[in-house]
């Protein structure tokens, strides 16, 4: 039970954080939100999974991925491809010349299932697929970069570029993706209707459940042997690798776990939105999910998923009453969190946070502990050269 | 919650208009009488006494707030105009704005909002099927009721939502039957945007012009969305020499288009050239001078002559400014709000039940559209006519030639 | 295609020839400013497209002037609207350098992010100062239609005109970056930035000005693209991630790599895209792309740079 409390949760203050989190997406917007914004604050939450990816990938691991949505989407896909081969059975779409296959393939004519598509007809399956497919896929392009070292900028713009690539693939397949419209009307799942406010109540619940489940699994990760080698990694990667450690290896698990971590987030969003589609692969939503994390905290589980939720909040909000304003906000605030807050809302917190008296006992400990590290880090390197940009020409 | 955008709107017009406001308020109110807000209003619609709340939902920010922002201007002119002449059964009518910024799944959560939280009577939006697409399944589910302004691809068809806009058979038949008949074409080069709309505008023109018109397709290309780059695509069009070149390429991609088709030589003194996706508000990026000579495929054009049209180009420069132009999506989404009228007086409810039944028997019908009568088909498509336009160098079209009212087909038997 | 004379397949080769040539000169012009800084400073500006619309706004803005005032002046204004783009997208490039890349030099990777949130602004000012919708500066005369060496080929103008414009800005660069003193300065800040300082460099500067000067020249690219492409407020989008590609494939600090990166990306889109579907031809050069920087992580060409 020690074991527990110490490693998942991180000790007193990890608890306290995840205890008052948890109050808050279990208890308290569920009391106070209509069904309405309830069902939005969940769709936030699954963008939050992907943040969450994003502080183990680029906060402790140090490699930042502009391609994160290729995840979140594959997982998704994978959801929407179970969801809608269940809401095309024979009966409802007995107009289609081919009955029983999506509507999309029938406009597209294709005659019979794709064979990629017929074992997503097992839900089992279904489950399976989002959590090895993006591993998989992860691992193949983590295995050939890191181990040719490619990092830093490189590995951005190529995670970039395979965003691209997906995005294409998928508008451009449409018989076999559903094309820019993407895998849309999604209607049950095992027979449970979706579409329903009970349905979603149920879903919310599930999708914060699993949410608060993978950041203590994170906070796990973290606290072990490999999170503290992860973070030494970070800072002095030569170091490391003279220490005897294969350090592409820690990258590459690393990258897994955070596809992984997307794809779930990816799943959850289409049973919750009730579809997927391409404009959630491309560049845009990835590069959105790193504002998220950079708001938040990139080095703090707890700190993006308030990140996502006050972007989020504010982006519905704005452009609720201030439409042209918004990308005037987002941008601005980009480059604040930038320029002056490198460690978002957890840094905020932790450095005005134990001024007030009565929130003194509510700062975390171990939060203050990473957020101490990392201005160290930007200290320690204006001191010496600048990072290089490739790792191959390094050595 | 879009109080603000609403202010905004009515504070541009509102000076201008108060007096006839006035007048208006005064016979609605003896109106609103007759139709007693509980009978009118069984569902718990946003409808008063005197006023009925509706939405209007389009992008305002992202790439898609180009094509959209017309769409956008149209609604909000015919509902001032609606409300100048009376209202609605003696309401005046309130709108509520959401941006859709461009991405579908704000459509899906403003759409939610706007039915389930402001209870709006009648939304009028979207603009790509991808944001119908996405929006669909929750008018189904909250039954609302979505007017639609786009001319599309067909293959859909929902008791919630009314398309104001084409079907892609209404579009391309009549389009290719001229080209046919006036240019003697018998060869075709298809080109369009790598996504659905294009792709199945395209299949429908393949088996019209194969089956019905005994030409041949000589060749078939789709770019990916957002490519500029149409040297080698021009190329091949070299080699096949078609009679016509039958395109539907859409947004960044269709100025590129059209500025390398004129800078390779080809141009309306030596190709024959018919577009599905050039109207008026795509000009002023292509440049008219880049398009002078070509063909447009679209139901309306700024320049047709009627007394409808002239009064609608000239109240909407009114009240969008002198330079605005209107193209074929523009008026589609301006007919949405009085077509919705036509549909709340003969149901005499804004239930929408009601107001589906009512369309239902294809009796709604509209004189005073800029583009000529149109009627409500039991499918919830528009009966209406294609005309062929030429573009001139100002960016305006030519119209050479104008169809029977043509019935809507969304899902036509042999072309699918 | 049996009806072909041999004379009208050798045109079409000539010309598919020189649509490969015109695609290697869009991309080179696009990603020159962009590599001198991703040289310089190990920075990929994100705002690069929206540096590039300005560009393409600003020769808007004079041939409406133009037209407006001086219409008999239509046929040059386009001359003066390259110089000018240089000019305003160079100063703004100063600008952002002062204001906010150069507190970032230490941490490329939140450089990216700053400029990324710089584009999203960028983008909706255009938005509000110039309308959502698409804008057409109008070309003068002589950059339209096509250059006919025999009956049956025809070579784009502003093709042609792209192309020149690319030589002359590649020039330009190689000669200020090889062949000046002040060449000299940036080229010893990039190999070494410390030792640069300590024997007088102002090294700051020579950040500044090569920032100034990648932008600028994105600005060229801008007002050369209005001819071949759209204005608005979101057409540098369409560009960034072919940019990105060449400079990264063309590896650091090197002017010959970004010219053969550019060179071998055209080449290998526009055959490609003639035999197969242009989406498959983009998804097969970007991972091949792929690929190869996964063998040569380092790009194509790179210098020795000791870091």
């Amino acid at each position: 039970m020690n074991f527990v409390y110490e490693r998942f949760l991180g000790g007193k203050n990890g608890a306290l954080a995840i205890a008052i989190l948890a109050i808050l997406i279990l208890v308290i917007f569920p009391l106070f939100l209509d069904a309405f914004r309830l069902n939005l604050v969940g769709k936030y939450l699954t963008f939050a999974f992907a943040a969450v990816s994003l502080v183990l990938l680029w906060g402790y691991g140090g490699i930042l991925s502009l391609g994160q949505g290729v995840f979140f989407g594959l997982g998704g896909y994978a959801m929407a491809m179970f969801l809608k081969l269940e809401a095309s059975d024979p009966e409802s779409t007995k107009i289609q010349t081919t009955p029983g296959i999506p509507d999309f393939m029938d406009w597209n004519q294709l005659y019979e299932l794709p064979w990629f598509w017929i074992p997503f007809e097992s839900f089992t399956f279904t489950l399976l697929a989002i959590i090895l497919v993006p591993s998989i896929f992860a691992f193949i392009i983590g295995y050939s970069m890191f181990k040719r070292r490619v990092g830093g900028v490189y590995f951005a713009i190529i995670t970039q570029v395979i965003a691209v690539i997906l995005t294409v693939l998928i508008v451009g397949q449409q018989g076999y993706t559903g094309g820019i419209n993407g895998i849309t009307d999604l209607k049950t799942l095992n027979g449970w209707d979706i579409r329903t406010d009970s349905a979603k109540l149920a879903l919310y619940f599930i999708n914060a459940l699993l949410l608060l489940g993978v950041i203590m699994l994170s906070k796990f990760i973290l606290t072990s042997k490999f999170g503290q080698l992860l973070l030494a990694m970070k800072d002095k990667e030569d170091r490391v690798r003279f220490s005897g450690y294969d350090v592409s290896n820690f990258k590459i698990f690393v990258f897994c776990v955070s596809a992984v971590i997307a794809a779930i987030g990816g799943a959850m969003f289409t049973l919750q939105v009730g579809f997927m589609s391409p404009s959630f692969v491309g560049i845009v939503p990835s590069i959105e999910m790193v504002i998220f994390a950079a708001v938040g905290g990139r080095m703090s589980l707890i700190g993006v998923v308030y990140g996502t939720l006050l972007v989020n909040f504010g982006k519905t909000g704005f452009s609720e009453t201030f439409p042209e304003l918004w990308l005037f906000l987002m941008g601005g605030l980009f480059i604040a969190v930038v320029m002056f807050f490198p460690n978002g809302l957890a840094g905020i917190w932790n450095k005005y946070a134990p001024k007030v008296p009565f929130l003194r006992p509510l700062v975390n400990s171990s939060t203050n502990a990473e957020t101490k590290s990392a201005p160290a880090k930007i200290e320690s390197e204006s001191t010496i050269e600048p990072e290089s940009t490739t790792e191959g020409a390094k050595s | 919650m879009s109080y603000f955008s609403r202010r905004k709107f009515l504070g541009k017009t509102g000076a201008l208009l108060s007096a006839m406001v006035a007048a208006g308020f005064i016979t609605s109110t003896a109106m609103a009488a007759d139709y007693p807000t509980a009978e009118v209003n069984t569902t718990g619609l946003a409808v008063t006494d005197d006023t009925v709340t509706v939405g209007i939902l389009h992008s305002l920010t992202g790439t898609m707030a180009i094509s959209e922002t017309g769409a956008q201007e149209a609604e909000k002119l015919a509902i001032k105009q609606i409300n100048e002449s009376g209202g609605i059964l003696g309401r005046q009518i309130k709108i509520i704005q959401e941006d859709g910024a461009s991405d579908w799944p704000t459509f899906a959560e403003k759409s939610r909002k706007l039915l389930r939280n402001d209870k709006v009577a009648a939304v009028f939006g979207c603009w790509t099927s991808a944001s119908r697409k996405a929006v669909l399944p929750i008018f189904e589910q909250e039954n609302g009721i979505l007017y639609y302004p786009t001319f599309y691809e067909g293959l859909e068809q929902s008791k919630n939502v009314i398309y104001t806009g084409q079907e892609a058979t209404q579009q391309i038949l009549a389009g290719l039957d001229w080209v046919a008949e006036e240019k003697g074409a018998k060869t075709y080069f298809l080109i369009g945007s790598d996504y659905i709309w294009p792709r199945t505008s395209m299949k429908i023109a393949r088996i019209h012009i194969e089956k019905v018109l005994g030409g041949q397709v000589v060749g078939e290309e789709y770019k990916p969305l957002g490519d500029t780059q149409f040297g080698s695509i021009i190329n091949r069009i070299r080699l096949r020499k078609p009679d016509v070149i039958f395109a539907a390429v859409v947004g960044g991609s269709n100025v590129a288009w059209f500025k390398q088709l004129n800078a390779a030589g080809i141009t309306s003194k030596n190709q024959t050239l018919l577009t599905l996706s050039v109207t008026e508000d795509e000009v002023l990026g292509i440049g008219g001078e880049n398009l002078e000579g070509f063909y447009s495929v679209m139901k309306y054009f700024q320049s047709l002559d009627n007394p409808n049209n002239v009064e609608f180009v000239k109240a909407f420069k009114e009240m969008h400014g002198a330079d605005s132009v209107i193209g074929d999506v523009t008026q589609a989404a301006y007919l949405g709000p009085w077509l919705w009228k036509a549909a709340v007086e003969k149901a005499g409810s804004f239930d929408i039940d009601k107001i589906v039944e009512v369309s239902r028997t294809g009796e709604i019908e509209l004189d005073t559209a800029p583009e000529g009568y149109v009627k409500l088909h039991p499918n919830h498509h528009l009966w209406s006519k294609t005309r062929i336009g030429q573009w001139n160098r100002d960016g305006q079209a030519t119209v050479v030639f104008e169809s029977d009212l043509i019935e809507p087909n969304p899902f036509p038997e042999g072309y699918q | 295609m049996g009806d072909f004379s041999l004379q009208e397949l050798t045109s079409i080769l000539a010309m598919q020839g020189f649509v490969g040539i015109s695609l290697f000169s869009v991309l080179l012009l696009m990603a020159l400013g962009l590599a001198i800084i991703f040289g310089q400073m190990g920075v990929i500006n994100m705002a690069h497209g929206e540096f590039m619309a300005m560009g393409a706004y600003t020769t808007y803005l004079l041939s409406v002037m133009t037209q407006t005032y001086f219409p008999e002046l239509m046929n040059y204004y386009f001359l003066i609207a390259i110089v000018a783009s240089f000019i305003v997208a160079g100063s703004f490039g100063y600008l952002t350098e002062y204001v906010l890349i150069r507190h970032l030099y230490k941490r490329p990777l939140d450089t990216l992010l700053a400029t990324w949130g710089l584009s999203l602004i960028m983008q909706q000012s255009f938005r509000s100062f110039f309308g959502a919708r698409e804008v057409s500066p109008t070309l003068p005369d002589w950059l339209m239609g096509s250059w006919m060496p025999t009956d049956s080929i025809f070579i784009p103008i502003n093709g042609m005109f792209v192309l020149g414009l690319t030589g002359f800005v590649t020039l330009g660069v190689f000669l200020l970056m090889y062949r000046s003193a002040w060449g000299l300065n940036v080229r010893a800040t990039t190999q070494n930035r410390v030792m640069s300082g300590a024997v007088g460099i102002n090294t700051k500067r020579v950040d500044r000005l090569t920032f100034a000067l990648g932008c600028g020249i994105a600005g060229i690219a801008g007002a050369a693209f209005t001819t071949i492409a759209s204005t608005g407020p979101t057409s540098g989008s369409l560009y960034i991630v072919d940019t990105f590609m060449v400079v990264v494939f063309g590896g650091a600090a090197s002017l010959f790599g970004t010219i053969a990166s550019a060179f071998t990306i055209a080449q290998a889109q526009s055959i490609l895209e003639f035999f197969i579907s242009s989406s498959m031809a983009k998804v097969l050069t970007l991972l091949t792309l792929i690929i190869i920087l996964m063998i040569r992580p380092e790009g194509l060409f790179s210098s020795k740079v000791r870091k």
